[in-house]
């Protein structure tokens, strides 16, 4: 359904935009229908620059996005791609004004795509938009944005993008400042959209998040992939040094972080040192069926091609 | 006994009257010890750091006690308090990394305001406090915006304790940073108090999962009072309280899907503070409610330094 090919984004930086900062380099995957795709990475690694080129926001500067096969950069209407692709981010505050109840952002939706409808059916529609991210309409409807919570106004930015049918969800950190009791409401809720066919794109720097929900995990690293491939085989079988620095960094529960930091020394490379007949795209080896690694960089493999 | 806080209750006026946002709380953290405060936000954390420090202008100091290595502290009192601020109590605010004045270059900035405080600088001695912390002395020279928000927050912490304070109140530090980051900065907290930079500490968090990996105890709040506190192992794993369990198993672990164990959520949100209502806090959330929860619970000892606020606990 979305697929990614090659895509590169570069910035211009620096006075008078004198400088170029690749902050995505050739990145390639896809999201099918019903399928929550995790992009993980530190802050940095060229996550919401992906999500914002998928969403339209800013054009990529190497490489094609089709969704259905239509090079989004094509579609003329900006409005027909956004009935089936929709993006909510971080911050659920920021996307409220104060001033005005919380709902208004459902009045919006109606105004731009469906000025037609009948104030009844329209009410319906968001009632069982709302219901469908668990929220009670009686609960929210009506409130102003200070009364609610940062979950359910979260769950009230997806229920607006559910207004308009639509296939992706580009979920750019949107769990990072929800409490805790509330977060799994909303990872569970992305399981559940998923279930009906949604496809999503979930990113997040919070690795036991995005192993929670998702079918695959794309591992960013300085805006190229290091890794990515079915979730239980790429958290459950780590081959890229950085995945592996990522993994032993998260906060568990039950096991305190282990002593003594890893040996550094020289690791065989999971790209160059692959075992002969290795299947490889691009940059990238295929280590087992469908999960790719990338070189372990400049410092960790003397076969690193230098980049800029 | 280094810090003994005893029934504080600290209020927010507000036009709308007064938000109770810390309402009798007891505890004590010994020597040596760092204690992680968790809890839902707007339960109460940071008001509770910022009332061992400095009470902003609507905060009002109602009543309790808190008493730091013997002396008490003149916490409603803000000139009073000059004198234990920052060399005796010192805090990391929350969001103190984005407040880091961006025109000065971090030298300048350390100097200033240690000289604010009549203080010298030591230039030796702060090399080797940034060196302890992992950072190069070049940081001096560098603006905030050069820094990475990791390098940022050690910054600060070594900042916060150049007077060697008996207690540290370290507010979300690690909330805005990688995983990656957030292992170091704990284990910069962890270096302060194992060098004996910093003698007790509290690492305020909304993240049990990360200060149980370097706190000694754990101190969970709900909705302005104490919850539960007891060793941090105990708490991830037999905590007693109905909130403590029901947060602890919200968390999603590596290597928990959803496809295999859904875990859930707890359903509801905490009560206001500006009218909160009588008894126990947690009743129209809790499973285990019953009619005697309409009456506070006390916060008891029900085992060795395991304290816990609940009819069915104790
Ligand atoms: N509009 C922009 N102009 C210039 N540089 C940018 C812009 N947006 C992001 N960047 C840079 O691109 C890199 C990737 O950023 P981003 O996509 O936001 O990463 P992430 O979401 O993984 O934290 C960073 O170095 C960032 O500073
Ligand atoms: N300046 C303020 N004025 C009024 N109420 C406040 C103020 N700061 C915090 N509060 C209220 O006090 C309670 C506790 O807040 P806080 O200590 O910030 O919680 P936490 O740090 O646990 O998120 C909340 O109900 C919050 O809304
Ligand atoms: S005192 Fe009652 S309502 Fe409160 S936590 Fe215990 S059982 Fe639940
Ligand atoms: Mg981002
Ligand atoms: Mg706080």
């Amino acid at each position: 359904m979305l697929r990614l090919d090659g895509v590169s984004k570069i910035y211009r930086v620096g006075a008078f935009g004198g400088r170029e900062l690749r902050a995505v380099s050739g990145v390639s995957f896809d999201v099918n229908p019903g399928e929550v795709v995790s992009l993980i990475g530190e802050s940095g690694s060229g996550k919401s620059t992906l999500g914002r080129m998928v969403l339209r926001l800013t054009p990529a500067s190497e490489g094609t996005i089709t969704f259905d096969g239509t090079d989004v950069s094509a579609i003329r209407s900006r409005k027909a791609y956004y009935r089936q692709v929709q993006g909510v981010f971080q911050d659920p505050f920021s996307c409220y004004n104060p001033v005005f109840k919380a709902d208004r952002v459902f009045a919006m939706i109606k105004q731009e795509y469906f000025p037609e409808m009948g104030r009844a059916e329209w009410r319906d529609r968001v009632e069982s938009s709302l219901d469908g991210v668990r929220l009670d309409p009686g609960q929210v409807l009506g409130k102003y944005p200070h009364q609610l919570s940062g979950g359910q106004l979260q769950r009230m930015l997806i229920a607006r993008a559910l207004m308009l049918d639509i296939r992706l969800l580009v979920a750019d950190e949107i769990i990072s400042m929800l409490d805790a009791s509330t977060r799994i409401d909303v990872l569970n809720l992305l399981g559940d959209l998923r279930a009906r066919g949604l496809g999503i794109l979930f990113v997040t720097h919070d690795l036991s998040l995005g192993n929670y929900v998702s079918d695959r995990t794309v591992v960013l690293r300085r805006g190229r992939i290091a890794e990515m491939g079915p979730t239980d085989r790429v958290f459950g079988n780590p081959l890229h040094p950085y995945t592996r620095t990522l993994l032993d960094s998260v906060p568990r529960l039950h096991t305190k972080w282990a002593d003594e930091e890893p040996a550094a020394g020289q690791t065989p490379c999971p790209f160059h040192d692959r075992a002969p007949d290795t299947p490889v795209r691009s940059d990238l080896a295929e280590a087992e069926k469908e999960h790719y690694v990338a070189c372990a960089g400049s410092g960790a493999c003397p076969a690193a091609k230098e980049t800029a | 006994m280094s810090l003994t806080v005893t029934d504080l209750r600290v209020h927010y006026r507000t036009l709308r009257g007064e938000v109770k946002a810390l309402d009798g709380v007891s505890f004590t953290v010994a020597d040596g010890e760092i204690m992680g405060l968790a809890g839902e936000s707007g339960s109460g954390k940071s008001t509770l750091g910022k009332s061992l420090i400095r009470l902003d202008g609507r905060m009002r100091h109602v009543g309790g006690t808190v008493e730091l290595d013997g002396v008490e502290l003149p916490v409603g009192d803000s000139a009073a308090m000059d004198r234990f601020r920052f060399s005796e109590v010192s805090v990391i605010p929350q969001y103190s990394m984005s407040a880091l004045n961006p025109t000065r270059k971090i030298g300048k900035m350390v100097a200033e305001l240690l000289a604010s405080r009549g203080e010298r600088l030591d230039p030796a001695e702060l090399e080797r406090r940034l060196e302890l912390v992992g950072l190069s002395r070049d940081v001096l020279g560098r603006y905030p915006i050069e820094l990475s928000g990791g390098m940022k927050q050690r910054v600060v912490m070594v900042v916060s304790t150049l007077l060697n304070p008996s207690l540290l109140i370290a507010d979300e530090v690690t909330s805005a940073l990688d995983v990656s980051s957030q292992k170091a900065v704990a284990r910069t907290l962890l270096g302060l108090r194992d060098t004996g930079l910093v003698t007790s500490m509290i690492v305020v968090t909304h993240d049990i999962s990360l200060v149980y990996q370097i706190a000694d105890t754990i101190m969970v709040m709900y909705a302005g009072r104490l919850a539960e506190k007891a060793p941090a192992d105990v708490i991830v794993t037999e905590p007693r309280h109905p909130y403590t369990r029901l947060l602890i198993s919200s968390l999603p672990e590596v290597g928990v899907r959803q496809a295999d164990k859904r875990l859930s959520g707890i359903p509801g949100s905490p009560p206001s503070l500006l009218d909160p209502p009588e008894g126990c806090r947690f009743r129209d959330r809790c499973p285990l409610a019953f009619d005697r929860c309409a009456e506070q619970p006390p916060f008891t000892e029900v085992a060795p330094g395991h304290s816990v606020a609940c009819w069915k606990a104790a």
